[in-house]
């Protein structure tokens, strides 16, 4: 038998499993994140090997799904000095790059400001020809000056050539040590929010670099010599190469190995997950075992981003949520004991009536000494908890896409505060272990490829194309490392441009396979 | 006379969002072309019709295209300057002060830029009181003063001339014109006197954009106080139930349907939308219908959601204002009217609706 080994950072736990081979857990852990994250992964790669007591060299494969990226844009902490550039004049200039970030960010970040004449039109047609002059001037100023370099050009999801072309005229003057992001392999049509993603996918690149030296370092301490992988908030894994590229596809990855967590626990491949914390209730969709994602801008450390991020809605009610009693009405929420739930809440000898008082109360669950919230009202109470049932029935319809009902899964600390049916949901599934779903979830991932390019398409040899092109991403999620016969296709999108002479037609193909085993 | 500073475009953006009927373009890229601007030359003035000299002149701003386009291929300040020097050569240089043309969405912005770089005065009214998708569709067109000549300018550095026989010619040259310079330009259609402006124009729609966002960004129930301060109705509370979008002779037609809530259980809203929300009916009968405004708002924010953005699921309100009576002329319903997007409705006025 050969394992697994899983950890999951996220803001407030980290979790850690190792699986065997057909999936089942040997071993979990659970411990609050601390401000240290690296030793916080050492710990638990030690705490997980003691406690199991394994055979080190029986671990193939190592899974890191880690907030530190998107803490290091939250917090402006150890980003890079980046280079910034937008290719478009003479379009564009209305609206400096970078622009509508927080002043905080840009003193960081936004250093390096630099616009080029360039760029495309919706239809392909140039807006200028590229100003390569001008492209290496710039190059000659950021050498030595800056580690980290972002290129955005003007309709480059229609046409990247200008993106690619500069990186060349760059890479030639400031050497190979100096990292890339190109805006057409991180976001979508609308500039400025893909721009905004891009200079932030530069600036965490040695945050990534720490990030993953870091994991192999701790199971390398530890004696486990094996093949590392980061989690993406798609549900799938990246090889570190990849990581060091696009570390920003790290960002979200918690709730999405959440979702993937509780899907394995329950063994749904489409069903809408409640993450019941003490704070908030994340509530996503999983279709065919893999996140929904968000078709709108994402605000990510006040910067207004539109890569791809899963479709997660976050609703103000956990747990820890305060109870106002104005008289004979009452208020629920927004604001939290968080994790002061233990010395706060009237069960627990406190002074404030949560959420989880309620429960009590209602009969729903037995927690701490429930004489302390005899004196509530029982109709009151009914009310306050039929409200309770009815915000979070309120926020699963959101996510819907029809009514037609789905499954639901609760997980998370919270998830024992509900009990009965959910409108709109076909059942209701409350799995054992969801303690530690985001720790499976990053355990259990695939790994995948991705195509994503404009063809021109002879409609007579459409389908022969298209399964060239399906077979292309397979190829990729195979040379990443995935099982070649059980790698499939998880998603296929043709969108036709109207506007391009001929058949032009952008493809987005992503396959996806369990890691081969040795 | 006030000012108008980075603040106001945050609040104004809300406003013109909510005024866009669902329509209009996304103010926010027009947003931060105004704050930049606001940050290069200095606040805005606006001014009141009331505060123009007897002689003044007012000239109206805007830009014509695909928002699609526009949030991607981001204009220059130099093509602001290239097309307000084309607009004086055929107008002439008395420009006292500059107008917006659609106070609802994107378009409520760029007449702002022209004042901070030309350092003239806003005016605080506009020709629809709301959005609307076609030239022609402005008070000053229905009530004969003639869109053209108007000017053009791509930010290239290339400009276009149009001299129409009509303002429906305007609107089908200009679209093919667009098209070619890029697919999204700025124009400059009406140089208009303050007489016409006080007979024709839609009066103080910039400022109660501005008091629209304030109220939204500060409110704690934000559609009473929406309710308070633009009188108006809510036609309708509830959840939508479905959105079908169909494409119809080129265009994309939608129909949004909610089941409602409170007061409103056991009732059925149908919203058919094109750019715009253009009907509202409740349990089949017609209740609100262009030019007459209607807004979907977030139940609990009260910030207007568009056409785009009608999920399934999402619970809102179905708030509806009349519009201003400078519309409600046989020219202004035949050009703006349900008939002309295709419905078979007649126009009556919200007024009537909700009365009877």
């Amino acid at each position: 038998m050969r394992y697994k080994l899983g950890i999951d950072v996220g803001g407030t736990n980290t979790d850690g499993v190792i699986l065997d081979s057909d999936m089942n857990v040997l071993t979990a852990f659970k411990h609050p994140t601390t401000d240290d994250i690296e030793t916080g992964i050492a710990g638990a790669v030690e705490a997980l090997l003691k406690k199991s007591g394994l055979d080190k060299s029986l671990i193939d494969h190592g899974m890191l799904g880690t907030t530190q990226c998107t803490n290091a844009i939250v917090t402006r902490k150890s980003l890079n000095d980046v280079g910034v550039i937008r290719i478009g004049a003479p379009a564009g200039t209305a609206i400096e790059p970078i622009y509508s970030m927080p002043d905080d960010l840009k003193a960081i970040i936004g250093q390096h400001i630099y616009q080029v004449r360039g760029g495309h039109e919706f239809n392909g047609e140039l807006i200028a020809e590229l100003d390569e002059a001008h492209l290496e001037d710039i190059a000659r100023e950021l050498k030595g000056k800056v580690n980290s370099i972002a290129i955005s050009s003007i309709f480059s999801p229609v046409n990247k050539a200008h993106e690619t072309r500069a990186k060349e005229i760059i890479e030639a003057v400031v050497g190979e040590d100096v990292a890339f992001s190109l805006s057409s392999e991180i976001g979508s049509i609308s500039l400025l929010e893909r721009e905004n993603a891009t200079v932030l996918n530069a600036a965490i690149i040695d945050v990534a670099k720490r990030t993953t030296e870091g994991f192999e370092k701790a199971l390398k301490q530890h004696g486990v010599d094996c093949e590392v992988y980061f989690c993406q908030n798609d549900g799938t894994l990246m090889s570190k190469e990849y990581t060091l590229k696009y570390p920003i596809l790290t960002v979200a990855c918690g709730p999405t190995n959440s979702l993937r967590g509780a899907s394995f626990l329950s063994s749904h491949d489409n069903a809408i997950i409640a993450d019941i914390g003490g704070t908030t209730t994340d509530i996503g969709v999983l279709n065919n075992g893999f996140p929904r994602e968000s078709s709108l801008s994402v605000e990510l450390g006040g910067v207004q981003t539109n890569f791809r991020m899963p479709d997660i809605y976050s609703l103000a009610l956990g747990g820890g949520t305060i109870i106002t009693l104005e008289g004979e009405n009452f208020k629920i929420g927004p604001d939290s004991v968080g994790y002061r739930l233990p010395e706060k809440a009237k069960v627990f000898g406190g002074d404030t009536l949560t959420v989880t008082d309620i429960a009590v109360a209602k009969g729903v669950l037995s927690l701490g000494d429930a004489e302390k919230v005899n004196d509530l009202d029982t109709e009151l109470v009914d009310r306050i908890y039929d409200e309770i049932i009815n915000m979070i029935e309120v926020a699963i319809e959101r996510m819907k896409t029809s009514d037609k009902e789905v499954p639901v899964v609760l997980v998370g600390g919270g998830s024992t505060l509900i009990e009965g049916d959910i409108e709109g949901a076909s059942e209701v599934i409350n799995p054992e272990n969801s303690g530690v779903a985001n720790a499976i979830g990053s355990a259990i991932s695939d790994i995948s490829g991705e195509v994503e390019k404009i063809y021109n398409i002879d409609p007579a040899r459409r389908s022969e194309i298209l399964d060239e092109i399906k077979q292309f991403a397979i190829d990729e999620a195979v040379n990443a490392g995935a099982d070649k016969d059980r790698t499939e296709i998880i998603s296929f999108e043709d969108i036709p441009l109207a506007y391009l002479p001929g058949n032009a037609t952008r493809i987005k193909v992503k396959a996806a396979g369990p890691l081969k085993e040795d | 006379m006030k000012y108008l500073d980075k603040q106001d475009m945050d609040k104004l953006a809300i406003g013109a969002a909510l005024l866009g009927t669902g329509g209009g373009g996304d103010p926010y890229v027009g947003k931060l072309m105004a704050q930049q601007s606001i940050d290069k030359y200095g606040p805005v003035q606006m001014i009141t019709i009331d505060e123009l000299a007897t002689d003044a002149t007012v000239a109206t701003f805007a830009m014509v295209g695909a928002p699609t386009v526009l949030v991607e291929k981001i204009p220059n300040f130099e093509s602001f300057d290239i097309l307000y020097d084309e607009f004086v050569k055929y107008n002439g240089d008395k420009i006292d002060a500059v107008m917006p043309i659609e106070a609802g969405g994107v378009n409520s912005m760029i007449p702002i830029i022209f004042a901070a770089i030309k350092g003239v005065p806003l005016v605080d009214a506009d020709g629809m009181g709301r959005a609307f998708p076609e030239m022609q569709m402005d008070t000053f067109n229905v009530n004969g003063i003639h869109n053209t000549p108007a000017v053009f300018a791509d930010e290239k550095g290339n400009t276009a001339i149009l001299n129409t026989s009509d303002g429906l010619w305007t609107e089908k040259i200009a679209r093919s014109l667009t098209t070619v310079m890029g697919g999204s330009i700025l124009n400059g259609v009406y140089l208009l006197s303050r007489q016409e402006l006080h007979d024709y124009a839609i009066h103080h729609t910039v400022s109660t954009s501005i008091a629209i966002g304030e109220t939204l960004m500060t409110s704690k129930q934000p559609i009473e106080d929406l309710q308070v301060l633009l009188g108006g109705t809510i036609l309708f509370r509830g959840k939508i139930q479905d959105v079908a979008r169909r494409t119809d002779g080129g265009f994309v037609k939608g129909t949004a349907t909610l089941t409602g809530l409170d007061a409103d259980k056991d009732a059925t809203c149908k919203i058919e939308f094109q750019n715009e929300n253009l009907v509202c009916l409740v349990d089949d009968v017609p209740r609100c219908t262009t030019p007459d405004l209607i807004t979907v708002l977030d139940l609990e924010t009260g910030m207007p959601i568009t056409t785009e953005g009608l999920k399934f699921g999402a619970r809102c309100v179905v708030f509806a204002q009349p519009a201003d009576d400078k519309w409600k002329t046989e020219a202004g319903i035949r050009t703006v009217g349900p008939g002309y997007f295709g419905y078979d409705y007649d126009y009556i006025p919200l007024e009537k609706t909700v009365k009877g």
